[in-house]
């Protein structure tokens, strides 16, 4: 990437550090998940986090929409979209700096959520430490298919609101599809199965980490992200 | 250089731009004129690639928008129509991000932003937020991000809407000053900003030119009239009307008798002058002049002529 690309990012980051929203998100989050993770701990009395990665999921269905309807509605809103287009960035450059400043955000959001994960190294007992990271693994990559997803519904309108009541509702079908599977006939139960998000998600906290997941969850996010460019790239055409 | 051809943009059904062309010489102030509307704001767009171009396409020093956009960004600074900036952000940290995104580097960005500082008369807010400044500064701050990286060619939209008349002055022989060494195009609605500051303009109404020239010549083309007011004691009506048997070119417009005092309104072409015939006429049926005073038509009346009067004809 081109030492420009570094330049539009860290005008993202900072945007989001230097309002007071990202912090409040932040805490909401982790309030949230840290509530429904130590409220059964103790009571299921297991060394493991899966409580904590079936809650984390559930949490970002409103969490990353809230974090990514601005990133390009925002622009679109006040009309800077106008001045960064016609500096000297590409559609493509504008698209993942904004990608990689939402993930860097709810990176942010499961890192202090470890603080659960050093809770159960000291109080737990046989641990399975590879379960633990690749469960981590599996929400990090479950993150950036939603902030994907979230980017793409910042491209189709100039309103924050449209944006993060479109990206709910694709990343909440995709994660209720398993869920629903003894409604639908049998034959689209798998396809069905293997659009949903838990399911590979599911796979991956318990440990495995498998190459259908890996690429279920890349072309998640490389369909998102070329949808957005493209999307950004039809205000040329309109 | 900057050369547009057949360029034609529709918005849908819409017809924004039909097929204009022209070119801008290097060092050359353009003003682009027209209406609210017209097709202004939307070519300017298409130069510096915000929008692609339907048909037709512009280039810019040999390469060409729709498949070097880049470059010629690189080329261009920009100042869009309404202005838009960070709000969250400084003076400081905007004009340092527009040098990093241009590739200014690190050892000249203090020398330019010094450079904007002084020429855009931003001593003494450079550390304030943006969304704390007025209108005038953050008009000032858009110019500085537009000329940080010392173009070879500014486009600036509507660079004096909002502002007040001393701003405008002051904006006005910024952009004098700034057209010695670089091209500029500089749109605008409003006459006078164009008049005072460009070497030659072009009117564009409902997505076609209507006139291309220096503002002399789009003068002299332009059949105008000269209205003349008369405020009279002692005048009767046939008296007054008898002026009209002068020339042929001269028209009583208008005609108002109250008590003693008598208005009356002349029309005849900028070639004619009768006011001394007038004013011997005068001595002669013992009127009475309070007043005698001329208003030759102006560019505005040619600006409007050309733009409501659909006077697609007039083109020079």
């Amino acid at each position: 990437m081109r030492r420009n690309f570094t330049v539009l990012y860290q005008k993202e980051v900072q945007s989001y550090f230097n309002s007071p929203v990202a912090y409040i998100t932040l805490v909401v989050f982790l309030l949230i998940n840290a509530w429904f993770f130590t409220s059964t701990f103790f009571l299921i009395n297991e060394s493991d986090l899966r409580t904590l990665f079936s809650v984390v999921p559930i949490v970002y269905i409103f969490f990353i929409p809230a974090i990514t309807m601005g990133l390009i509605a925002r622009e679109r809103n006040t009309g800077t979209m106008e001045f960064i287009t016609t500096l000297p960035f590409s559609d493509t450059e504008i698209v993942i700096a904004k990608f990689l400043a939402g993930l860097i955000l709810v990176a942010a959001a499961l890192l202090f959520t470890l603080v659960h994960f050093f809770s159960l190294l000291i109080v737990g007992t046989n641990i399975d430490i590879g379960a633990l990271i690749s469960g981590y693994l599996g929400l990090l990559l479950v993150s950036a298919a939603y902030v994907a997803i979230g980017t793409f519904c910042s491209t189709i309108t100039d309103n924050q609101i449209t944006a993060f009541i479109t990206s709910f509702l694709i990343i909440f079908i995709l994660f209720i599809l398993d869920k629903i599977l003894i409604f639908v006939p049998a034959f689209l139960s798998s396809i069905l199965q293997y659009l949903s998000i838990d399911f590979h998600l599911e796979n991956m906290s318990r440990g495995v980490i498998d190459t259908r997941n890996l690429v279920y969850f890349g072309s998640l996010i490389l369909f998102f992200l070329l949808a957005s460019i493209r999307s950004l790239e039809m205000r040329k055409w309109r | 250089m900057i050369e547009i051809r057949n360029l034609v943009k529709n918005y849908g059904e819409t017809k924004a731009v039909r097929d204009i062309s022209f070119s801008v010489k290097t060092g050359e102030i353009l003003g682009f004129l027209g209406p609210n509307g017209a097709g202004k704001t939307t070519t300017l767009r298409i130069i510096t690639g915000y929008l692609s171009p339907t048909a037709g396409n512009v280039f810019v020093e040999d390469k060409n928008v729709i498949e070097d956009s880049m470059d010629i960004r690189k080329m261009i600074g920009y100042l869009p129509e309404m202005n838009p900036l960070y709000q969250d952000m400084n003076v400081y940290s905007f004009i340092e991000f527009v040098a990093r995104a241009r590739e200014i580097d690190h050892s000249q960005f203090h020398v330019r932003l010094n450079e904007v500082i002084e020429v855009c008369g931003l001593k003494g807010v450079v550390h304030m937020n943006i969304s704390e400044l007025s209108k005038g500064y953050r008009q000032r701050v858009g110019l500085a991000q537009a000329i940080l990286h010392d173009p070879k060619i500014l486009i600036l939209d509507e660079p004096t809407a909002g502002l007040d008349p001393n701003q405008i002055v002051e904006i006005r022989n910024l952009i004098k000053q700034l057209g010695k060494e670089k091209t500029v195009i500089i749109s605008s609605h409003i006459l006078q900003e164009i008049q005072a500051t460009v070497n030659r303009m072009i009117i564009i109404n409902k997505g076609e030119i209507v006139a291309d020239g220096t503002i002399d010549e789009l003068m002299s083309d332009f059949e105008g009239k000269t209205r003349l007011r008369l405020e009279l004691l002692n005048a009767d009506e046939e008296s007054v009307k008898a002026v009209q048997s002068f020339n042929s070119g001269i028209l009583l417009a208008d005609f108002m008798r109250n008590d003693e005092l008598t208005t009356a309104v002349l029309e005849y072409p900028n070639s004619l002058d009768p006011r001394s015939d007038i004013f011997k006429h005068a001595v002669k049926h013992k009127w009475i002049i309070l007043e005698m005073s001329r208003h030759k038509s102006s560019l505005e009346d040619l600006f409007r002529k050309l733009t409501i009067e659909g006077g697609a004809n007039h083109a020079a």
